[in-house]
C-alpha cells in the first residue's frame, strides 16, 4: 500500500551520504493533517517524505538527515517559519525551501525571499503546480532527475 | 451657499463678532490717542502762539500812541517853556507856530490857543472863531490848571466834532497861563484803526469810564463797555501789563480780548477779536483731524466687518475639512479593522480548503492506482472529486478576495496585463454604466509589456477614474472611451468621457486631497488624490485635460521598465 512508503521516510534515521535515488523532502507545517495528506501524496510519487509538525522538530530532523528539498509554513504555532528560515539559511545554506502558507502577504512573501526562500506558494495550492515546482527545483539545484 | 449658511451657525457668529470688535478696538484706541494727543498739543501751542502774536501787536501800539500823545505833548510843553507869554499871547506868532507844528506834523495840529487861569481863551490861531472862548467849566481844563501838563479824553466840545486837547501849564507873575493844542481826531483814530487782526479782530481806546476814545469798529460788542473795562483789568495779566480775556455778547458769540493800558493807565487799548477767527486754524486742524478719523473709522469698520467674515469663512472651512478627515479617519478605522477580521478569517480558512482538496486528491490518487470495476460508479467519483477541487478554488478565490479588500494584499508586487486590468474594470463598471444609459468603448492596443506594479493598486485607480466618469455622465448618458498604447517607453492608458467638463478654476486643484465638487457625503475628495498617490509611486504620471461642455480625458502614463 501507498501508506506504507510514507511510514518509511519517517524513519529514515541517520545521517549519511550514501547516495540515494529519491528525493528527500521535509515537510513542516503545524496543520497536522495538511502535513500528512501531502506527505502521503508526495511519498506515492517516490519522495522521501520527512514530516515535522513545528519550527524545532524541523530543526532536529535537519540535523539528522540531507534534505534535498524543505517545504516550509510561516505561521506555526513555536516557532514561526521566518524564524526557521533564518536557522537554516545558516546552517545549510544550500538546501532549496519552499514557503508554502495560508497566511500569504507580499511582505511575508518578500520577508521569506529574503530570508532563502526559493519559491512562494499559497494554501490552498494545486498540488500538480507544487509537485512540478518541487522537481523543478530539484533538477536545478541538485541534479537529481530521479522523479 | 453652504459657507454662508455655516457662518449663521452661533458659534460663528460670536466669532465674527468677537473677531470684529477685537479688530475695532485695536485699531481705535491708538488711532484716537494719537490723535486726540496731536490734537491736544497742537492746540496748546496754538493758543500760546497766538496770545504770544497778539500780545507783541497790542504791545507795539501802545508803544505807537503813546509815543505819539508823548511828542504831541512835549511839543507843546517846549512851546510853553520856551516862549513868553507876551509872544505867544501874540496872534500871529501863535499862527506861524502852528504853522510850523503843521509842517512837522502834518494835519495832527487842529489849532493852539493860550487860556487864562479863568478859563478864558485869549488867543487862539486855527480854523474856527474860539478867540475868548470860556473853557471855565469844561473837565479838561479843570484837570489842565491843576496839572503842568494834561492830555484831555475825546469831547465835542464848541466845534461839535470829537477831538482831544493838550495841554501845557505856565506862570507869569506866578498866576498859571496854559498852551493847549487840539489834537485831530481822524489822525490819532487812525492809529488804532490800523490795528486789524484777522478778519473780525479791530481796536478801540475807552477812557477809564468805560467811554469810547476811538472810533469802535463795526462790531461793537455790547453797550456795557464798562463792564468790558472792569472784565479786562480784572484779566489775566502778563507781566508786560497786557490783559487776557474773554466775554460772551448777547448773541452767545465768545470774543476774545487782549488789552493794555495807555496814557499813564488813564486809557485802555482794547484789541476785540471772535474767538472762532482768533482760532480758526485751529478749528480747521480740528475739523481735518475729525475727518481723517472719521474716515479711517469707516475704513477700519469696513476692514474689520470684511475681515472678521474672511478670517470666520476660512476656519468654518478648515473645522469642515478637519471634520471630514476625523470621519475619514474613523471610517478608515473601520475599513481596517474589518479588513482585519477579513484577513484573520480568510487565512484561517486557507488551511481546512487546502486539507480538503489534497485529500480529494489523495482519494484521486488511490482511484488511479486500483481502478473501480465499476466504470458507472467511477465516473460519478471522479465528478464528485473534481468538484471538490473546483469549490476549493473557488475557496481560494474568495479568501484571494477578501484579502485583497484587506489591502494586506493589496500591494504584491507581480507581472500585470494592462488590458486585461482595463477589461475587468470595464467588466465592473458595465452595469453602473447601462443604469447611468453611458456606453463603454475601449481601443487596446495589442501586446503591450507586462508591467511590474499592484494589480489591486492599478484596478483601483482605474475603476477611480471610471467611477468619476460616470459620475460626470450620471444625468444625462454619454461614452467613456478607454485607450491604452505605448509611446516610447511609457505605456499610456486614457479615461475619456463626453461630460460636462472641469472648470479652469477647478483644474488645479482636483488631485488636492479633500477637493471635492460632489455634494456633502457623496464624495470625500479624496479618489483623485489616492490615484494620483498610486501613480506617483508606481514612478508615474496622471494628468488630465478637460474642455468644458466637451469632455475630460485622464491620462496615466506608466513607466514599461521600473527601474529597480
Amino acid at each position: 500500500m501507498v501508506n506504507t512508503k510514507a511510514e518509511d521516510t519517517e524513519i529514515v534515521g541517520a545521517k549519511s551520504n550514501n547516495k540515494h535515488n529519491r528525493i528527500r523532502l521535509l515537510l513542516v507545517d503545524d496543520e497536522k493533517d495538511f502535513v500528512n495528506v501531502i506527505a502521503k501524496r508526495l511519498s506515492k510519487r517516490n519522495f522521501e517524505v520527512t514530516k515535522a509538525f513545528s519550527g524545532p522538530e524541523a530543526l532536529r530532523a535537519i540535523r539528522k538527515t540531507d534534505f534535498d528539498i524543505a517545504i516550509i509554513d510561516l505561521k506555526m504555532e513555536e516557532m514561526d517559519g521566518i524564524e526557521v528560515l533564518k536557522i537554516l539559511s545558516k546552517m545549510v545554506p544550500e538546501l532549496p525551501v519552499i514557503v508554502l502558507t495560508g497566511h500569504g502577504s507580499e511582505a511575508a512573501s518578500e520577508e521569506a525571499m529574503q530570508y532563502g526562500a526559493i519559491e512562494y506558494l499559497a494554501k490552498p495550492c494545486d498540488f500538480e503546480e507544487l509537485f512540478n515546482r518541487i522537481k523543478e527545483i530539484c533538477v536545478k539545484t541538485g541534479g537529481v532527475t530521479n522523479v | 451657499m453652504n459657507q454662508e449658511n455655516r457662518l449663521k451657525d452661533p458659534y460663528y457668529k460670536s466669532l465674527t463678532r468677537k473677531i470684529l470688535l477685537i479688530i475695532i478696538a485695536v485699531s481705535f484706541v491708538p488711532l484716537i490717542l494719537v490723535s486726540g494727543i496731536i490734537l491736544n498739543r497742537f492746540n496748546v501751542s496754538y493758543h500760546k502762539k497766538q496770545n504770544e502774536h497778539l500780545r507783541e501787536l497790542v504791545l507795539k501800539h501802545k508803544q505807537n500812541i503813546d509815543s505819539f500823545l508823548h511828542e504831541k505833548l512835549n511839543s507843546m510843553r517846549f512851546m510853553a517853556k520856551s516862549f513868553a507869554f507876551e509872544e505867544l499871547n501874540n496872534e500871529n506868532f501863535l499862527r506861524n507856530s502852528l504853522a510850523s507844528l503843521q509842517t512837522e506834523y502834518g494835519s495832527v495840529f487842529e489849532d493852539l490857543g493860550v487860556v487864562n487861569d479863568k478859563g478864558i481863551q485869549i488867543s487862539y490861531a486855527g480854523p474856527f472863531k474860539l478867540e475868548n472862548a470860556n473853557y471855565s467849566d469844561t473837565q479838561w481844563f479843570k484837570n489842565a490848571i491843576k496839572s503842568d501838563y494834561s492830555i484831555s479824553d475825546i469831547f465835542l466840545g464848541l466845534r461839535g466834532t470829537p477831538h482831544f486837547v493838550i495841554t501845557a501849564r505856565q506862570y507869569r507873575d506866578g498866576i498859571p497861563w496854559i498852551l493847549r493844542a487840539t489834537i485831530s481826531f481822524s489822525t490819532f483814530n487812525s492809529l488804532v484803526e490800523n490795528l486789524k487782526i484777522g478778519k473780525t479782530g479791530f481796536a478801540f481806546i475807552l477812557n477809564n469810564k468805560g467811554e469810547y476814545q476811538s472810533k469802535p469798529g463795526v462790531d461793537v460788542v455790547s453797550d456795557k463797555v464798562y463792564s468790558i473795562f472792569n472784565l479786562i483789568t480784572n484779566g489775566e495779566n502778563t507781566k508786560d501789563g497786557v490783559y487776557f480775556s474773554e466775554m460772551y455778547n448777547d448773541s452767545e458769540k465768545k470774543y476774545l480780548f487782549v488789552a493794555t493800558l495807555i496814557k499813564n493807565g488813564n486809557w485802555v487799548l482794547i484789541c476785540q477779536q471772535d474767538k472762532s477767527d482768533a482760532f480758526s486754524e485751529l478749528t480747521n486742524a480740528r475739523q481735518i483731524t475729525l475727518f481723517i478719523i472719521l474716515l479711517d473709522g469707516i475704513f477700519i469698520i469696513i476692514t474689520a466687518f470684511l475681515l472678521s467674515r474672511w478670517i470666520v469663512a476660512k476656519i468654518a472651512k478648515t473645522d469642515d475639512e478637519k471634520e471630514i478627515m476625523n470621519q475619514q479617519i474613523i471610517e478608515t478605522g473601520k475599513l481596517a479593522s474589518l479588513g482585519e477580521l477579513a484577513a484573520g478569517i480568510a487565512h484561517e480558512i486557507n488551511n481546512p480548503v487546502a486539507i480538503m482538496v489534497e485529500e480529494a486528491g489523495w482519494i484521486h490518487d488511490f482511484m488511479e492506482e486500483e481502478p473501480l470495476n465499476n466504470q458507472e460508479n467511477k465516473n460519478e467519483l471522479e465528478r464528485a472529486l473534481a468538484q471538490i477541487k473546483t469549490q476549493g478554488k473557488r475557496c481560494r478565490d474568495i479568501t484571494k478576495k477578501l484579502l485583497s479588500f484587506a489591502r494586506k494584499t493589496e500591494a504584491v508586487i507581480e507581472d500585470v496585463d494592462i488590458n486585461e486590468v482595463i477589461n475587468d474594470v470595464i467588466s465592473f463598471c458595465t452595469q453602473r454604466a447601462k443604469f447611468s444609459n453611458v456606453v463603454i468603448n475601449s481601443s487596446l492596443q495589442e501586446n503591450l509589456p507586462i508591467l511590474r506594479l499592484s494589480h489591486t493598486e492599478i484596478q483601483q485607480v482605474f475603476l477611480n477614474l471610471m467611477n468619476n466618469a460616470l459620475d460626470s455622465l450620471e444625468k444625462r448618458g454619454g461614452n467613456i472611451t478607454l485607450k491604452s498604447m505605448l509611446e516610447a517607453n511609457e505605456v499610456v492608458i486614457s479615461v475619456a468621457d463626453d461630460g460636462p467638463g472641469i472648470p479652469k478654476a477647478n483644474l488645479a486643484r482636483i488631485f488636492d486631497p479633500f477637493f471635492t465638487t460632489k455634494p456633502v457625503g457623496k464624495g470625500t475628495g479624496l479618489g483623485l488624490s489616492i490615484c494620483y498617490g498610486i501613480v506617483k509611486k508606481m514612478g508615474g504620471i496622471i494628468d488630465v485635460r478637460s474642455v468644458v461642455d466637451a469632455g475630460t480625458t485622464f491620462y496615466v502614463r506608466l513607466p514599461s521598465k521600473r527601474k529597480d
